[in-house]
């Protein structure tokens, strides 16, 4: 549903400050965890939800992201069982916007239409697929858009000028800036070669900008969250799950209070920069 | 030859977004989109290049020793009692397999477009020695993306890549195994995209490579086509190869795709047996899905997860297989039929001892189906094999199959 997330942007705004947008994998270590820690986000400062669904090969995901992916699918985490943490967030929270993210294989075998109805009824509200350029549009971005879901695109430093607005042509909720040429789980460039990017997407979209790629701390967070309209947190979460579990990959109960703690003081850093944007 | 385009021509594929029917297309992070546009454009111009085509066509001569030839395996016919049968030696070529073709069509590429360093990935370690050695040839660094069970099980392969002055990562992510070294050479190239030319090895990945690897292959149709028409002074009436990613298959089928008297049968991994999970027939016992940047017929659950694949050659061990493949086989252009390990190991053997020739394990299916079909066929029929690649680096796993100690 776009309402919902433009609402939240909106509302943002009003406020002054940069979004919280944090990524978890759907099913790691197991359906329950994954739904404890999913439940625990909104009220630990998280504005936007991006639920991870898993895939057996994540071609742009670090190791980080890949291992969660890879204890889901142990823990027997489908497509189908990550909507189903959606609807059973949703019965709960009306109010947080829900991103799914990953690859487009599970969801071309799920059934495209299929899966925007079942999403849709969810409670989804936007989808990023990594796999799926503005070239690849018909698959999923065009169904979507017409069963009012968002689209959020990916942009990279390698989308140039010329580019962008192919980029941008299709994409609705906001646009998600991957602050440099990698995979997750890299190093944090300089928030000033970010903010620049982020600048320069703007002069081609009214669209809110989110950044991601390299946030890992509070310090982050407020450095980026000062020059953009969302800050992307993925990696340091679910490195921080991973820390938490035992050695054969169970959660223990330090795992959704670890997650807790760590979006709390993420959440401290984008307000904080609020504070540097009014200065 | 001036061909005027014909509306019923199996040999008009891709369409500009890459499309062989459902199958292709360019599935792939936008960090790496700029990157495959201008590759296409780069290939677009290389293709009708009078000057590329020339150095392609001396470094063929020079260094790969093309032509090929294309030799009577006498023998093996009177053994078989059938058609006559015919291969192109395409294991002759210089480092061993056909692989070495795509090569010497790619660097040239990598050198046009100003990449300073290469990056492939490989499986049994033909494509990595085919890389690395285009990368001395041409003085590039170069690092090959290669699954930890594979490093293990082909240790010669391992070697020659490092003597040719090749860095070889291996991959421990997931399985291991072919289709995770792709992945990790995905990631390098979205984190290096300047510098860095992603050498594929396979008919395979997005658009524009399934369509660029099949033409620096098709060199291998086009010189048998002319070869056999020498030899016989007609087309033959099959034409057999092996099918992993499909790039040996792709490169002698293409130019007989119009051919309506050439009938064409791609030979498949069955490994272990169908029923279960250790083979590696993408198209017999796989569906279509969407992997490594195209849309083909995969090995997968019924929640779109990617299954391992299984074979005694670990240049089939792919869970996928070339777009152009995907839909010839739904179009029924092409038949594509499996052959099981032991069949393979059993043609190995036929072959080495009928015709001194000890093949690679990849072209041993072939060689399988082969032998099942000739006695079938009359005397006067032809049978045209892609016999792509040498069995030196398959010795130590024959040995040990037919528990010979080495």
């Amino acid at each position: 549903m776009t309402a919902r997330m433009d609402k939240r942007f909106a509302d943002l705004a009003a406020e002054g400050r940069p979004a919280l947008v944090t990524y978890f994998m759907g099913g790691d270590p197991d359906f329950d965890t994954s739904l404890a820690i999913m439940k625990a986000l909104p009220s630990a400062g998280s504005d936007i939800i991006e639920l991870g669904m898993p895939f057996s090969d994540p071609m742009a995901d670090g190791p980080a992201i890949q291992l969660a992916g890879q204890r889901a699918l142990k823990g027997g985490q489908t497509l189908a069982k990550t909507l189903e943490i959606a609807r059973r967030f949703r019965e709960g929270d009306e109010d947080t916007p829900i991103v799914m993210m990953g690859y487009y294989n599970p969801i071309y075998i799920y059934g495209v239409e299929r899966f925007l109805d079942d999403a849709l009824a969810a409670g989804i509200d936007g989808l990023i697929v990594v796999d799926l350029p503005p070239e690849m549009d018909d698959e999923l971005c065009i169904p979507a858009l017409k069963k009012d879901i968002n689209f959020i695109r990916l942009a990279t430093p390698t989308t140039d000028d010329k580019r962008l607005p192919k980029v941008l042509e299709n994409t609705s909720g906001f646009v998600y800036y991957v602050s440099m040429n990698g995979i997750t789980g890299s190093a944090l460039p300089d928030p000033t070669v970010v903010g620049g990017a982020v600048q320069r997407i703007k002069g081609h979209t009214k669209l809110p900008v989110c950044v991601g790629f390299g946030v890992k701390t509070a310090e982050h967070a407020r450095a980026i969250g000062a020059s953009a309209d969302g800050v992307v947190v993925g990696t340091a979460i679910v490195n921080q799950v991973a820390s938490s579990l035992t050695e054969d990959g169970k959660s223990t109960g330090a795992t959704v209070p670890g997650v807790e703690t760590l979006v709390r003081g993420l959440s401290a850093g984008v307000r904080s920069a609020k504070l540097v944007a009014a200065e | 030859m001036n061909e005027t385009p014909n509306p019923n021509s199996f040999k008009t594929g891709p369409d500009e977004d890459g499309r062989f029917g459902i199958f292709g297309g360019r599935f792939v992070a936008e960090t790496l989109m700029p990157l495959i546009l201008d590759l296409q454009d780069e290939w677009n111009k290389a293709k009708t290049d009078p000057e590329f085509q020339a150095e392609l066509k001396h470094l063929g001569a020079h260094y790969i020793g093309r032509p090929s030839p294309l030799y009577f395996a006498e023998r093996l016919t009177e053994h078989l009692g059938g058609a006559k049968i015919y291969f192109k030696r395409e294991e002759l070529n210089h480092t061993g397999s056909h692989k070495i073709n795509n090569c010497i069509g790619q660097i040239l590429l990598a050198k046009r477009m100003g990449k300073t360093r290469i990056i492939a990935e490989t499986g049994a370690g033909q494509h990595g020695v085919a890389s690395a050695t285009v990368a001395a040839r041409f003085g590039f660094p170069c690092v090959v993306y290669m699954g930890a069970t594979d490093v293990e099980r082909q240790a010669p392969n391992v070697f020659r890549m490092k003597l040719l002055g090749a860095e070889v990562k291996p991959v421990t992510a997931g399985s291991g195994t072919l289709k995770d070294a792709m992945n990790e050479a995905l990631r390098d190239w979205v984190t290096n995209v300047d510098d860095t030319y992603y050498l594929i090895g396979t008919a395979a990945g997005p658009h524009p490579y399934p369509e660029m690897v099949r033409d620096f292959q098709s060199v291998i149709g086009i010189e048998a086509k002319q070869q056999m028409l020498e030899a016989e002074g007609r087309l033959p009436d099959l034409v057999i190869a092996a099918v992993g990613g499909g790039s040996n298959a792709i490169g002698i089928f293409h130019p007989f795709l119009d051919d309506e008297s050439v009938k064409i049968v791609g030979v498949e991994a069955g490994g272990k047996g169908l029923e279960g999970d250790e083979h590696c027939a993408s198209i017999t016992a796989g569906s279509p899905g969407v992997l490594h940047g195209n849309r083909t017929y995969l090995l997968q659950d019924n929640d779109g997860q990617i299954k391992e694949g299984h074979s005694i050659s670990a240049g089939l061990d792919y869970p996928g297989i070339g777009p152009e493949h995907s839909w010839l086989a739904d179009i029924g252009r092409v038949e594509y039929v499996p052959i099981m390990d032991h069949e393979a190991l059993e043609a190995f053997q036929v072959l080495t001892r009928l015709e001194g020739i000890i093949p690679a394990l990849e072209p041993s299916h072939a060689i399988a189906e082969v032998i099942k079909r000739a006695p079938k066929m009359g005397k006067d029929e032809i049978i045209l094999m892609n016999l792509s690649g040498r069995g030196d680096k398959d010795i130590f796993t024959v040995g040990k199959l037919l528990g010979m100690g080495l």
